[in-house]
């Protein structure tokens, strides 16, 4: 799936991934305090980095969605980053990669 | 009594500090909310909070050589001068863009700050926390650690080096470069006679062993290929060695990317056991005495913690204190723990011999336990 960028291609995705397992509002809330807090022993609890890189979305805006979602499931091999897949789901992964973008809700 | 209270009052910070040591005192970080918890381990209390210490996300403290003040070490570079006396702000500066530890000099006189942006370490006056020198590596630093001499070790995750620096005059720092020390450094820690430094590497199976006695014969790799050959598991947490586990002559350490605690024989520096456990192991600290070795884990398995009986080498107990267990520390005699569970808001005390509940404080998403015992260790 190809992307465009910018605040309307998000809103399109929401809405064509509705039906896809989109995470529900309680989950999100999970997410998010995962992202934060798990995520964050490394790329820091405001996301602007540490051991990893910055999440903040001027840092991660840029770069291809799909390819954030892969890194998220998969890791990257010879660095720290490990593959969450055992912990979240792809919708998931897709969904913290769009909220990523946007900024995490505090 | 009439005399006392008109003194008393004269004086500002008179109730608070009243007449009292600090050999009982400590601080729990609070990570998301920039402030640190002062407790007391003899009724097990809150006696404080200090607020205003920036991110506290990473956060770790040493203590000066008379307990008296926490040096908090925050990820955005702050180091803030904590009197746990009148639980107040001492000082605080902003010496970093992100840092991620510290550690205070043999001598009580210097402080030094481990940065990963710049990456570097900066040295400043305990007292007045002047910046003295700056030592820039182009890397992150990690598992900086004293060591006797007023030295200074640490390890750089890019570079996969150990640098020893002497600080003994601080202002003109004197830095040992141990090149090849082993791929991406993730940790370190200095054995509690002050001899020798371990560094935990992520890129390859095995630790990078330094002699401070002899730190010009470079490293020697240790418990090399400990996982070789298999898939690794995926390490949601990187493991922590700066609570090492020292019992005896065994050294305990967590396996990277394996659900099992190394043990090293000091004798020989060989293997000795590994023991497996729950999950990733994050901390494995040995209790004051050395019979038991408590461990930590990684998410999944961050709800537990499980005891190893040095005798035996064996798990002997597994206890569950909350959600998003994130670090443990014993009282200096090793008869409490002090554990937090990050998402429950609390820290729960154990006795340590019958494993019985003592009590639960509230604080608000603690990490890091540091009680003012530590002032008299090696290694911080």
């Amino acid at each position: 799936m190809h992307r465009l960028a910018g605040p309307l291609a998000l809103f399109t995705l929401a809405a064509a991934s509705s039906a896809a397992a989109e995470p529900t509002p309680a989950r999100r809330a999970e997410l998010v305090d995962l992202v934060r807090q798990d995520c964050g022993a490394c790329h820091g609890m405001t996301l602007k980095g540490g051991l990893g890189p910055s999440l903040e979305p001027a840092a991660v805006a840029g770069k291809d969605s799909e390819q954030l979602e892969f890194v998220i499931l998969h890791g990257r091999r010879g660095t720290p980053m490990p593959p969450w897949r055992g912990l979240l789901t792809e919708p998931e992964a897709r969904w913290i990669v769009d909220t990523l973008k946007q900024g995490l809700p505090k | 009594m009439k005399t006392w209270l008109l003194v008393c009052l004269g004086l500002v910070a008179c109730a608070s500090t009243g007449q009292r040591g600090t050999g009982d005192l400590g601080l729990v970080v609070e990570r998301a909310s920039g402030s640190v918890v002062l407790v007391e381990t003899t009724k097990r209390s809150e006696i404080g909070r200090v607020r205003g210490l920036g991110d506290l996300s990473h956060a770790s403290a040493v203590f000066s050589r008379d307990g008296r003040y926490a040096y908090v070490f925050g990820r955005d570079g702050g180091l803030s001068k904590v009197d746990l006396l009148s639980a107040r702000l001492d000082r605080r500066i902003v010496q970093a863009g992100n840092s991620i530890g510290g550690a205070i000099s043999q001598d009580g006189k210097l402080v030094v700050a481990a940065n990963y942006t710049p990456g570097g370490i900066r040295i400043f006056d305990a007292d007045t926390l002047e910046l003295l020198s700056e030592i820039l590596t182009d890397a992150k630093v990690v598992g900086i650690a004293d060591a006797p001499g007023n030295r200074f070790v640490f390890s750089l995750f890019e570079l996969g080096e150990i640098w020893v620096v002497d600080a003994s005059a601080p202002r003109q720092p004197k830095v040992t470069r141990i090149a090849r020390a082993g791929k991406q450094p993730y940790d370190g820690f200095v054995t509690p006679d002050g001899r020798y430094y371990l560094a935990g590497l992520f890129g390859e199976d095995g630790l990078a062993l330094l002699d401070l006695w002899h730190p010009g014969d470079g490293v020697r790799r240790v418990l090399q290929g400990y996982g070789r050959g298999e898939e690794p598991l995926p390490v949601y947490k990187m493991p922590h060695l700066r609570g090492w586990a020292a019992a005896g002559r065994y050294l305990f350490l967590p396996a990277v990317g394996r659900h099992e605690v190394l043990v090293l024989d000091r004798a020989g520096w060989k293997e000795a056991a590994r023991i497996p456990v729950r999950g990733q192991p994050v901390f494995a600290v040995a209790q004051p005495g050395g019979r038991r070795v408590w461990v930590n884990f990684a998410l999944p398995d961050n709800d537990r913690v499980q005891v190893i009986d040095v005798d035996t080498m064996q798990v002997v107990q597994e206890l569950r204190p909350g959600r998003a267990v994130l670090h443990l520390e014993f009282t200096p005699r090793g008869e409490q723990v002090w554990v937090s569970s990050r998402d429950d808001d609390t820290v729960v005390v154990y006795d340590t011999a019958s494993y019985a509940e003592l009590a639960r404080l509230p604080v608000e998403k603690p990490s890091g336990i540091f009680l003012a015992a530590r002032a008299a260790m090696t290694g911080f």
